[in-house]
């Protein structure tokens, strides 16, 4: 194929457990700074897409790029996140004893050694990128706040937030929505869009009026293959999607 | 930048103050305002205690009712060194979630080490005579002195010991158990059986320490008398600063970012791992530290109580220490100290007046302070140090986490 350019190159992935094809076939791309969804029934291969991409699950074959340059199934998980992959997962796990500051602070890029950390002190240009990430995700006047006392939807957003403070060029996002209130929905929607352009995102998601909300194209796995992407208009109109989803 | 921080803010009805903003963001933030108060005034009271308790007993007249006598200063300091002990633990258990069940013995290493130097200072003046081997190496029918013991007579080389040999075996204990990711229970169970393993070799006469007896009858360190009250009330000075040393040194951690990491790894062990630490190095160092700092304890410990022997690597002990952490209060520091010192006046008041109740006061002790007391004394004290505006708005959240949860059911 001749596909320049991309984020994203996911061609011919094939996961199989027991004989069971999760992932059959999986060719997809996403673009540079693309806000893509992704939906499909349960059983798609959505989640097993994810670990595969971060280095999780194994494939059995095809291949994953990350960029023109990066094999992704060569990677460890550890690599993959220095690559520049950040995967937020279905239930947020923020260090919950510690302060909304100090959980971005612990995501910081630099030196991980306890040594180094015995002694490290935050410097003027990570404070600021903190500040940043913090009025990002709303929770600037949480910020001295134990991550405890935070709503679902915060923690949620502050585990977006962890992430982005390694500034990753891809983000995972699984359910990012699932237990939210409307209200919280509504920005989280605007957090995502926000975040395109900078970061290419993908969200996995089943919440179809939040889908409709962000998505610019939207991609519907089922049994592990692509069977349609464009917008969310052409895909609810597409005879397979209604047959295998939708209409159900 | 923080006023278009959108969202909450507006609902919350709380007015942004950039002023507050730049102020709390430059300093560093102490997790818990209360800490310092609490710091300082636990360190007021450990230095006046260092300075009163000498002057009581030397300065004042033993006819005076005011005078304290060697054995209260012997008890001082034997609370002291358990502090340090808890301490310890607290560092490990309290902060990293690691619940050690053989504290003891680093304790006891350490102990045993400080004893194999005031052995060695006894030379001729043993029950033998013999100016190199101890007495019981005499009567065990020991030719010369095992290799171990070489080098023991020098003080400077029995405090590299005393550091070294607790600090080795965690580290080697710490470097297969940690690597192997035994964690939990499994954990506290090993550290258990280590300690008990040490106890039993440490009971056989041919290790060369004295078999069940251990070591006694100590004369003199560095050249001061064991005997004097004096010396006594040095070493109480010295335990007592040993103990503020070793706590703002465990403070100095538990406020760093590796304190936080450490924390995270107690609250989300894979998550933790997940953002790129080395947990496993984390654990390590920290429980090698923590295990110096018990055997500093039991080395401060064997010259005021006069007698180290292989009961001290019993389980039990590493199984009080726990509970002093638990009663004063886990992941406090000086909490932990306040419940050895306390926990130990019990025993000490019971085992004189009522000597069967004291394992039931203590299991029942453990209980109840589990069950009612999750953060031990100190939590019974009022959150100090947060402002009226940071209580409110946290109530805030929590009212708004409570109504949203309403909304959903």
């Amino acid at each position: 194929m001749s596909v320049r350019d991309k984020r994203l190159y996911l061609e011919d992935l094939t996961v199989s457990f027991d004989g069971f094809k999760a992932l059959n076939k999986l060719t997809l791309y996403v673009d540079p700074g693309e806000l893509l969804c992704i939906i499909g029934p349960n059983g798609a291969g959505k989640t097993t897409m994810m670990d595969v991409i971060t280095g999780k699950t194994e494939a059995d074959s095809g291949t994953a790029w990350f960029g023109s340059s990066i094999d992704l199934l060569k990677l460890s998980e550890a690599e993959i996140v220095a690559a520049g992959i950040g995967r937020k997962f279905q239930k947020p796990t923020v260090f919950e004893q510690l302060t909304v500051f100090e959980n971005l602070e612990l995501a910081l890029a630099g030196n991980r050694s306890f040594l180094k950390t015995l002694r490290a002190r935050i410097s003027a240009e990570q404070q600021i990128r903190i500040d940043e990430v913090l009025n990002i995700i709303g929770l600037a006047n949480q910020y001295r706040a134990l991550a405890r006392i935070l709503s679902h939807g915060q923690k949620q957003w502050l585990e977006i937030g962890m992430l982005l403070m390694q500034n990753p060029e891809l983000l995972l996002v699984d359910e990012p929505v699932a237990g939210m209130t409307p209200q919280e929905i509504e920005r989280t929607s605007e957090l995502l869009l926000s975040l395109a352009g900078e970061h290419s995102v993908v969200v996995v998601e089943h919440d179809m009026a939040f889908v409709r909300s962000i998505a610019r194209r939207v991609v519907v796995l089922h049994e592990g293959s692509v069977i349609a992407e464009g917008d969310m208009d052409k895909v609810q109109t597409d005879p397979r999607v209604i047959e295998v989803y939708l209409g159900v | 930048m923080k006023e278009d921080s959108a969202g909450r803010q507006t609902e919350n009805g709380e007015s942004p103050d950039p002023g507050q903003w730049k102020r709390t963001t430059l300093v560093a933030r102490g997790r818990e305002g209360g800490l310092d108060r609490g710091a300082s005034w636990f360190l007021a009271a450990l230095a006046v205690v260092a300075v009163v308790v000498p002057i009581l007993n030397q300065l004042v007249p033993a006819s005076s009712p005011f005078h304290l006598s060697v054995y209260a200063i012997t008890l001082i300091g034997k609370y002291l060194c358990y502090g340090m002990l808890a301490l310890a633990v607290d560092l490990i258990w309290g902060y990293c979630g690691i619940l050690s069940l053989g504290h003891a013995a680093f304790f006891s290493l350490g102990g045993y080490a400080m004893g194999m130097y005031l052995m060695r200072q006894i030379g001729p003046r043993g029950v033998y005579g013999d100016p190199i081997l101890p007495d019981f190496m005499v009567f065990l029918n020991y030719k010369s002195l095992p290799w171990f013991w070489h080098g023991f007579n020098h003080f400077a080389f029995a405090v590299l010991m005393m550091i070294f040999v607790p600090g080795l075996l965690a580290l080697v204990f710490g470097w297969f158990a940690f690597r192997s990711r035994v964690t939990g229970v499994y954990l506290s169970i090993i550290t258990q059986a280590l300690t008990y393993a040490l106890m039993l070799a440490f009971f056989r006469n041919d290790m060369g320490f004295g078999g069940n007896n251990g070591f006694t009858d100590f004369k003199d360190i560095l050249g001061f008398d064991l005997h004097s009250d004096s010396t006594h009330a040095v070493l109480l000075v010295i335990t007592a600063a040993a103990l503020a040393g070793s706590y703002l040194a465990c403070r100095a951690i538990v406020e760093s970012r590796a304190g936080r990491v450490v924390l995270a790894i107690r609250d989300a062990e894979s998550r933790t791992r997940f953002l790129g630490y080395p947990v496993e190095t984390y654990k390590l160092w920290l429980f090698v530290f923590s295990a110096v700092l018990a055997g500093i304890a039991g080395a401060l410990y064997v010259p005021q109580i006069g007698i180290i022997n292989p009961s001290e690597f019993s389980p039990i002990n590493s199984i009080e220490a726990v509970i002093w952490v638990a009663v004063g209060g886990r992941g406090t520091l000086y909490g932990a100290i306040i419940g050895a010192v306390l926990v130990n006046y019990a025993k000490t008041y019971l085992t004189g007046a009522f000597p069967e109740v004291w394992l039931y006061v203590l299991g029942a002790l453990f209980v109840l302070v589990t069950l009612f007391l999750p953060r031990g004394i100190i939590g019974l004290m009022p959150a100090r140090g947060k402002t009226k505006g940071e209580i409110e708005s946290e109530k805030e959240v929590e009212a708004e986490e409570d109504r949203e949860q309403s909304l959903k059911e």
